[in-house]
């Protein structure tokens, strides 16, 4: 058994094909593109900052996303804190699951998103934005902010459109901590396009297709009782994503911060790498190639 | 009461029949009817060929022969002489259900450029055969 869990490890690395990473440009905003069912994609999404009053940070998260069907895609993330002068925690785990309401494309197409986390107050990884979370919260000391705990249930609702090689996306959050804390909201908003639209005949790294800019919007609208923009943070992030002829994809987002409660810079980079249908070669392997 | 129910399942079984059938064959007949801006580019055909073995050649095979518990082989006649239309709808819709994602991603011109090079999978006199 150990040998065969051996096997599964390198399997990703060694006996499966490569595609092209299918995250999109954005870090914070999700559009309806899914993984491939079978398809699994590694990917590490960090952020770092100096909020004025606190410790330069890094969040990072490190996500696996598998493709279930062509219509659900599953993903889980183990998040990490490093402080300066503090000390580097692991901070929780999230288990995230989307569905692709519509079979078919349409001119802007809805996803469900619904996400179970259990992190505690040290997390710095800012997947989201959403009540009054602020710089506050990223200044607070290591030692303390760990001892708060975070389990909630978070459910987005995914609206996003393709037109004439655009990526246009919204997203609509509703966030819970299960500790009789009130309803969170948070949005976020996203567009991109190719620097080329069409494809150039031989292969390369630095052709225009494989570079993608954007730009995303995103903050928080306060709780059920006091819902609205007084005392929330709001990002205004460009983003550039490179992907590579090996399918490895790569990103760099800065951040600025809009309002008195948002960090005044954020800048966020990420990488993520497809491995072409695991679920074929790992249950292959398993059940020694019979279907 | 009991009459008017296996009419309503009859005719739900007699909708959902007709929405089967290939997903090449689901395609909208205005869609179908689409040309291919692309059509006969070489350009077009060699950088079809980098994104089909980018996007499609893990399941269909490098030259779209197939893979045996895979996707189904695309160098065959009534895929290569499909309407490029046709073709086009397939990749951007995919079949969820299916197991084939859209590819609604791409822009369009590498959608059609994709297209170009399945339909150069065989040569054109064998695609009527």
């Amino acid at each position: 058994m150990r040998n065969r869990l051996h096997q599964l490890s390198v399997l990703a690395c060694l006996s499966c094909g490569i595609a092209a990473a299918g995250e999109g440009a954005f870090f914070i905003t999700y559009t309806h593109q899914m993984e491939e069912p079978g398809n699994l994609e590694f990917a590490n999404s960090s952020v770092t900052g100096a909020p004025s009053g606190g410790s330069g940070f890094i969040g990072s998260a490190a996500e696996f996303e598998y493709g279930v069907k062509g219509w659900w895609t599953t993903e889980a993330y183990l998040d990490g804190a490093f402080s300066s002068g503090q000390s580097t925690v692991f901070t929780g785990f999230r288990l995230e699951n989307r569905f692709r309401v519509l079979p078919r494309e349409h001119w802007i197409n809805p996803v469900l998103y619904v996400e179970f986390e259990d992190i505690n107050g040290a997390d710095k990884s800012l997947l989201e934005v959403v009540g009054h979370d602020g710089v506050d919260d990223l200044k607070q000391p290591v030692a303390d902010a760990r001892k708060e705990k975070e389990r909630e249930i978070e459910a987005k609702l995914i609206l996003s459109s393709y037109a004439k090689g655009w990526t246009i996306a919204e997203n609509l959050i509703a966030e819970k901590n299960l500790a009789h804390e009130p309803y969170e909201f948070g949005y976020s908003l996203g567009v991109s396009r190719p620097l080329a639209l069409a494809a150039s005949p031989r292969p390369c790294n630095f052709c225009p297709e494989n570079l993608q800019a954007g730009l995303e919007m995103y903050g928080g609208l306060g709780t059920h009782a006091d819902f609205g923009l007084h005392d929330t943070s709001h990002y205004l992030a460009p983003v550039l994503s490179w992907t590579l002829m090996n399918g490895t994809q790569l990103r760099i987002e800065p951040s600025f911060g809009l309002t008195d409660t948002s960090a005044r810079f954020l800048l966020r980079f990420g990488i993520s790498y497809e491995v072409a249908q695991f679920g074929r070669a790992a249950r292959k392997m398993f059940t020694g190639g019979i279907r | 009461m009991k009459r008017a129910l296996i009419i309503v399942a009859l005719a739900a079984a007699t909708v959902a029949a007709g929405r089967h059938g290939t997903p090449l064959q689901q395609a909208p007949k205005e869609t179908a009817a689409i040309a291919n801006p692309l059509e006969g580019s070489e350009n077009a055909r060699l950088a079809g060929r980098k994104l089909f073995e980018r996007e499609c050649a893990y399941c269909h095979g490098p030259n779209g022969e197939g893979k045996p518990g895979g996707a189904p082989p695309l160098k065959r006649p009534d895929v290569c002489s499909a309407p490029p239309g046709a073709l086009f709808w397939v990749l951007r819709n995919g079949s969820l259900r299916g197991g084939m994602p859209s590819f609604a991603h791409l822009p369009e011109p590498e959608r059609w450029q994709i297209v170009t090079y399945i339909r150069s999978l065989l040569p054109e006199d064998k695609h009527g055969k």
